[in-house]
């Protein structure tokens, strides 16, 4: 009875799914699904190098001191990095009285109650607090920004595939749309108030190319600040925002593994010398 | 339970003499996991893949009381609960990643356990019930990684506990509002979290009581080994302790090497990573995927695409996918082969092979986006799926002539390392194939 009602089972499940491949066929064949704009002109992030790549590999200080002075200097106006607290800065190579300085410094401030009259207030920032937002809420946001909510930039380079690279790449792709695409899709011109940037999913980006002269920023340790030299130090500091204990899981990775390997060939040794007898011809 | 030539616990002390009298725990652990509990001396690597789901289930429960220790299940917080614990908590980017490959690690262990279970006939009588158990555990372990998964909030968190509970809306008349109930709303929100929350915390230990009653409905027969014969003497068996704690030891080692791997040096690699973007009900992600260890079944829910009459194609999708699992309880009874190893099925273990590729394209097309010529090419897989085990099992195990069995457990060791091709000499090896007591 059982294997009568299994085969029954069967037979209907694999022989509808072999007549809805049959009319997928149908359909793939007669009528071959129209190639879209984002198949034929999205790219991967570009191949760059960083000092964190590899398992081993360490964040450069200097470089995220500078990546942080492009994200205080530019991206921060518009973006709000919500999860890291001044504090933080301690794990790029700042002192209490620098990060003292940078939280005072600040040019947003932050949100909180008057202690006096209990009224909405702002204060200046201290260590402990995080990041300020730019914009008090979405709507404020999405108003100053043609419509488009900038993401906090906490997690960015975990939030997307290869994030380290695809936010360099971006920073980096901004460019006319190729003849090309206009020519095979005359429907997808960018629409106005958005820029062309292969590397973002969708094509066309609101942010404005954010990065557009070298020596926008002028870095303090004397490194020539090209756009490319920026991209890539902001795309090494949201690295680090998005994963500061990478340095200590890679030690700690390193340690653990270290000691697994000796433990285990222990544990192989104690396994062959228990077993010896009866691996012998009994 | 147990062969009569077990060794017999006798605590010598006056302390463990008085504990075994009051409460004889220390008893039941020797003869369960001890010495007193004897095994085929025979057993490959393939059979430390229990012990390692074991380890497994023992590394998600104690870094998932950790986790939640310091999560909170609010939509408000929850994201940034889960944040502040990798960047705030003392080790707490240790806890949350183990957890989340931990899970990734059970599943592997796991699978390679069911098909080392598929492949050397372990299903087959006398162990139905060490199946169906192992089944009820994979099914409560699938509930507990999913709802597991919405915890963090994300986007996949969000979306695909949308997608998931939607099946159940998939079932005509009663399908929405059962939905509506499982959610505790119209949409994953706050009631959604908060009872995932409550149940992701609470099925593990519903686990842990299933994989007793696993265990001991396996000590009852005593476990199976590589060439499915019975174990016939004490010739043919070793004390579980200490010749397979050693084995399983070396096989934790192994298995905590590879987890350290991934762990430490490429934690998000099985992640997705709009998992790091916080769940936005506006903003519908470009594919919606679950985790790598549901994309075989997601793969077959999504290979139906034409209605069958009055039956929509998205409910046929959701049934499939049921059938999918369900089918493997009735497996003791669709493969009445009597001959259980692989090893002396040449027929069986071409189509198990089969079956072994044909799982991993589907979970290949269950990953990648729903086009073409993915959805085609998981039509013709699910249709395999569906086959394999309801239509050619059941008639292979019919018509297929097996190979020679060994005469006794004992005997195939002696010629794995002696006396390699000179089997005839052996006695007990004729030409007759041996059947096993099974079936």
């Amino acid at each position: 009875m059982v294997r009568i009602g299994a085969f029954l089972v069967g037979l209907f499940f694999a022989g509808w799914l072999l007549i809805s491949f049959l009319v997928g066929a149908v359909a793939y064949v007669s009528e071959p699904p129209a190639k879209t704009v984002e198949h034929e002109f999205h790219k991967h992030p570009k191949d760059v190098e960083f000092s964190f790549d590899g398992p081993l590999g360490k964040f450069d200080r200097a470089q995220l001191q500078r990546g942080f002075q492009v994200f205080k200097e530019v991206c921060s106006a518009c973006h709000s990095l919500k999860f890291v607290a001044f504090r933080d800065l301690a794990g790029i190579g700042y002192n209490e009285a620098e990060i003292k300085a940078i939280a005072k410094q600040w040019a947003i401030k932050t949100p909180d109650v008057d202690p006096k009259t209990g009224e909405m207030s702002t204060r200046e920032p201290v260590p402990a607090d995080y990041f300020p937002k730019p914009f008090a809420n979405n709507v404020a946001a999405a108003a100053a920004n043609n419509n488009a909510i900038p993401p906090d930039l906490s997690l960015m380079t975990k939030a997307r595939h290869d994030g380290t690279a695809y936010v360099y790449s971006l920073l980096t792709g901004y460019q006319n749309q190729p003849a090309d695409l206009i020519k095979h899709f005359p429907d997808a011109k960018t629409p106005e108030g958005l820029h062309y940037n292969p590397y973002f999913p969708n094509l066309n980006l609101a942010m404005a190319p954010p990065l557009t002269a070298d020596g926008q920023v002028t870095y303090g340790d004397g490194t020539k600040s090209s756009v490319d030299q920026m991209s890539k130090d902001v795309s090494a500091f949201l690295t680090w925002t998005a994963e500061p204990k990478l340095e200590n899981r890679r030690r700690a990775g390193l340690a653990t593994i270290v000691f697994l390997l000796i433990a285990t060939a222990l544990a192989y040794m104690s396994y062959q010398n228990i077993w010896a007898d009866k691996k012998k011809a009994a | 339970m147990s062969f009569p030539w077990a060794e017999h616990y006798t605590p010598k002390h006056p302390l463990t003499q008085w504990i075994d009298e009051k409460l004889p725990l220390p008893r039941l652990v020797y003869n369960a996991v001890g010495a007193g509990y004897p095994v085929p001396r025979n057993l490959n690597y393939f059979w430390n893949f229990g012990v390692l789901a074991g380890l497994a289930l023992m590394i998600q429960i104690v870094t998932g009381v950790i986790m939640a220790m310091h999560y909170g299940a609010n939509t408000l917080v929850a994201f940034s609960s889960i944040e502040q614990t990798m960047r705030d908590v003392n080790s707490g980017w240790l806890m949350r990643y183990a957890h989340a490959n931990g899970a990734s690690f059970f599943f592997i262990v796991v699978y390679l356990h069911i098909f080392r279970g598929l492949f050397y006939g372990s299903y087959k009588a006398p162990r139905e019930m060490v199946w169906l158990l192992g089944l009820v555990i994979f099914l409560l372990m699938m509930a507990t990684a999913f709802m597991g998964y919405v915890l963090p909030w994300g986007q996949m968190s969000y979306w695909g506990a949308k997608v998931i509970t939607g099946l159940f809306g998939a079932i005509p008349v009663v399908g929405e509002p059962i939905q509506t109930w499982l959610l505790g709303g119209f949409a994953p929100g706050n009631a959604s979290l908060n009872r995932f929350f409550s149940l992701h915390f609470l099925l593990p230990f519903v686990i842990a009581g299933v994989i007793i009653l696993h265990i001991w409905a396996l000590h009852i027969p005593g476990s199976s080994n590589p060439t499915g014969v019975e174990v016939k003497g004490p010739q043919d068996t070793v004390p579980f302790h200490p010749y397979y704690t050693a084995k399983d030891g070396f096989g934790a080692g192994v298995f905590l090497i590879l987890f350290s791997i991934l762990l430490f040096f490429a934690p998000n690699y099985l992640g997705h990573a709009d998992n790091y973007i916080e769940a936005n009900p506006l903003s519908t992600p470009a594919h919606i995927v679950p985790e790598w260890y549901f994309w075989p079944f997601y793969a077959i829910l999504r290979a139906f695409t034409v209605d069958f009459f009055f039956i929509p194609a998205k409910l046929l999708g959701v049934l499939a996918m049921f059938a999918s699992i369900l089918l493997l309880f009735f497996l003791p009874w669709l493969d009445t082969s009597p001959v259980r190893s692989g090893n002396y099925r040449p027929t069986f273990k071409k189509f198990w092979w089969i079956l072994i590729a044909d799982v991993v394209v589907l979970g290949y097309c269950g990953g990648a986006p729903a086009e073409e010529p993915y959805v085609m090419i998981s039509q013709i897989a699910s249709a395999y799926y569906f086959a394999h085990f309801l239509i050619i099992l059941p008639l292979i195990s019919r018509f297929e002539k097996p190979l020679p069995l060994p005469g006794s457990i004992t005997e195939s060791v002696l010629n794995r390392h002696n006396i390699k091709g000179e089997q005839d000499a052996l006695p007990g090896m004729g030409a007759d194939p041996q059947p096993s007591n099974a079936g």
